[in-house]
């Protein structure tokens, strides 16, 4: 039996700048369980990070929540304040961001930064905090943690800074760990290093990740469930076997096609997906992936497909799928 | 390393490129980027370099243009040695495409005098009008079109920026393009339009690559054959298929079993060779083979010497003392 940890619902997020209104989260809807390695992919500028900070209460001025709520683990993020807010930040809900260069703070050691955490949500003193913060440093892989806690970030490497983020994340043993591009910016020996311990972290902790990336290749191997986002929309989510073996949704699968395989052993040419990413100032009315989709069809560019369940949890937003629906609202003429 | 080939259109023999470092009483102090590396590229192939950051790869590619002086070794391209010559002949040959395609076009420039650079420097017009219409073409090959040669670099996304880099490349008309993480620096569905283009452009105007980046698996889809590096050393080089299937070095293979596949059956059998430890600094390298800090077959005789680049089947070369035991 698990229980519902995140139900994120009809959730819309905008950006007020001064050219106009950038819709980045325009209606998702995500529901996780808890245990649940859920793997958020879209290119930039596809609303994945922001998703990340409005479940944080993080989004950034000049945006905000224009309307949908995001319950997590009973408290109501989007009503929640400032101060409620840092109560749970950290503490039942962490993240880890994409550069591990500029998110650590320079001025203090490391052990200080742990040791913040835990001054801020539990009522350690100062000696516990110190015992606690070397438990973290060895729970991550860093050996000489007594060494390391003295240190400050310059002093160490891009993966090691990584594995201090990630300790400070987990040091209130989080419900939800939401990783944000966590191994962009690292080798991809260090990458293998960091998915394997945030794997193992999870199943000794019982945590659920949000694991947001482009690299299709890391939710493969790491996620239960896969949501695609475009342009501020889920196109389509379910199971990483639904994504992969079984995709609907055009988008999804011209960004299988176009990655090289590292496994085929014969020379595949790529089909890329042709044209180029949404203009998020002025973002076509119906679907947004309608002017790069070979399949387009009238009614794409004026009207957003509704969600079709493929199965259980396989669900598709398509005009394609859709034809039914598509017939009686253009009452048959295409 | 190769036989004397007329088909061989550039040779690089045991080049060197040192960094000094620091200032006063450290002057002294060298970081070797590039040590002791040799290998050659076929007239109309590609040869993909991999590596993570700070192997030298990126260097490699630079010193071979001449953008950095090279410390010690050779250079040949197409039969004659460059490392001490005039290169203005030879940049009409040989150029360069950058990785991060925002920092390496000038922002005041439009995009058609970007392009039309080259062109001015190396004389290729003799007319306003041939500039022009040479200009069109450029852009048009690369998949822009004519209205784009009045507007400027930050008018464009990424994917457009790049072509326009690769238009400026193909200004001269070369040989031989340096391709330095071409497309690192672009989202998954614009990355194959331009590995894709940059296959098409060697097919119809027969370029050699050189093609940089730390991605194996375009590396794997673009090169016939892929170098890989590690701390300014060349480890393996091999068919890219041959080094993908049947890699012998433990670095190599390490390497390629951290790749995740986007493919979940295959990716949840697999087993990763989770390497320990990060790469140690240039600046202090290991004695002996610069893996073996990380190696697991690592012994006495790998710290004492450094192992040589040799022949393991045709055209497959590798640097390491215990081949036999991690063969198997």
């Amino acid at each position: 039996m698990s229980k519902t940890l995140l139900d994120i619902n009809n959730l819309k997020v905008s950006f007020f700048t001064p050219a106009g209104e950038v819709k980045a989260i325009n209606d998702i809807s995500i529901r996780m369980e808890e245990g649940d390695v859920l793997g958020i992919v879209g290119e930039s500028g596809s609303g994945k990070s922001v998703t990340a900070y409005s479940i944080m209460g993080l989004i950034p001025y000049p945006g905000r929540i224009v309307s949908g709520t995001i319950e997590f683990n009973g408290h109501k993020i989007h009503e929640m304040t400032e101060k409620e807010l840092q109560d749970i930040r950290g503490n039942e809900v962490s993240i880890i961001f994409q550069d591990p260069m500029t998110s650590l703070n320079p001025v203090y050691t490391v052990g200080n930064q742990i040791q913040e955490v835990l001054f801020l949500h539990t009522k350690m003193d100062k000696k516990q905090a110190y015992e606690r913060s070397l438990e973290l440093l060895s729970l991550v892989g860093i050996n000489e943690p007594e060494r390391r806690l003295k240190q400050y970030p310059h002093e160490l490497s891009g993966g090691m800074r990584q594995r201090v983020m990630i300790a400070i994340a987990l040091a209130c043993e989080p419900k939800l760990l939401i990783a944000d591009e966590p191994t962009t910016a690292l080798d991809v020996t260090i990458q293998a290093q960091i998915l394997e311990l945030m794997m193992e972290l999870k199943k000794k902790i019982n945590m659920s990740i949000i694991l947001i990336t482009h690299d299709l290749g890391i939710v493969a191997s790491m996620c239960d469930k896969i949501a695609v986002m475009y342009a501020g929309k889920i196109v389509e989510s379910g199971t990483a076997d639904d994504i992969f073996y079984n995709p609907q949704h055009e988008y999804t699968k011209g960004l299988l096609k176009s990655i090289p395989k590292l496994n085929k052993k014969e020379h595949e040419k790529l089909v890329p997906i042709k044209g180029v990413p949404v203009d998020m100032l002025n973002p076509p009315a119906g679907c947004p992936f309608a002017p790069r989709c070979d399949s387009c069809m009238k009614i794409c560019l004026r009207k957003m497909p509704e969600y079709t369940n493929i199965s259980d949890k396989h669900i598709c937003a398509c005009w394609l799928l859709q034809k039914k629906g598509y017939e009686a609202a253009t009452g048959g003429d295409r | 390393m190769a036989a004397n080939d007329n088909n061989i259109l550039i040779e690089v023999k045991n080049l060197k490129q040192y960094f000094p470092v620091g200032s006063g009483l450290f002057a002294n102090k060298f970081l070797k980027a590039v040590d002791d590396v040799s290998f050659y590229i076929e007239k109309g192939e590609t040869l993909g370099l991999v590596g993570e950051s700070g192997c030298g790869k990126t260097t490699t590619g630079r010193t071979i243009l001449r953008l950095y002086e090279p410390t010690a070794g050779k250079i040949i391209y197409d039969g004659v040695d460059i490392t001490h010559a005039d290169m203005m002949p030879y940049r009409r040959k040989m150029q360069i495409v950058f990785q991060d395609p925002y920092s390496s076009l000038n922002p005041r420039m439009t995009v058609g005098d970007i392009v039309g650079e080259p062109i001015d420097i190396h004389k290729l017009a003799g007319t306003r009008k041939e500039r022009t219409e040479k200009i069109i073409q450029l852009l048009e090959c690369v998949g822009l079109n004519s209205e784009h040669a009045n507007r400027f670099p930050h008018e464009f996304s990424g994917g457009q920026r790049q072509r326009i880099g690769i238009a400026r490349a193909l200004a001269v008309d070369p040989e031989f393009i340096v391709c330095d993480e071409p497309v690192s620096a672009l989202d998954v569905s614009i990355q194959a339009q331009i590995v894709n283009m940059f296959e098409e452009l060697q097919e119809k105007m027969g370029l050699t690559y050189l093609f940089i980046a730390h991605d194996l698996s375009v590396v794997k889809h673009i090169s016939r054959r892929i170098g890989v590096m590690y701390l300014g050393k060349l480890v393996e080089l091999a068919e890219s298929y041959e080094l993908t299937f049947h890699n012998v070095h433990p670095y190599t293979r390490s390497l390629i079993s951290a790749i995740p596949i986007p493919d979940p059956a295959v990716s949840r059998k697999k087993k990763r060779i989770v390497l320990e430890g990060d790469v140690p600094s240039p600046l202090n390298p290991p004695s002996g083979c610069r893996f073996r800090t990380r190696c697991p077959y690592a012994d006495k005789l790998c710290a004492e010497q450094e192992p040589e680049l040799v022949e393991v089947s045709k055209g497959h070369f590798a640097a390491c003392h215990h081949l036999d035991r991690v063969a198997d």
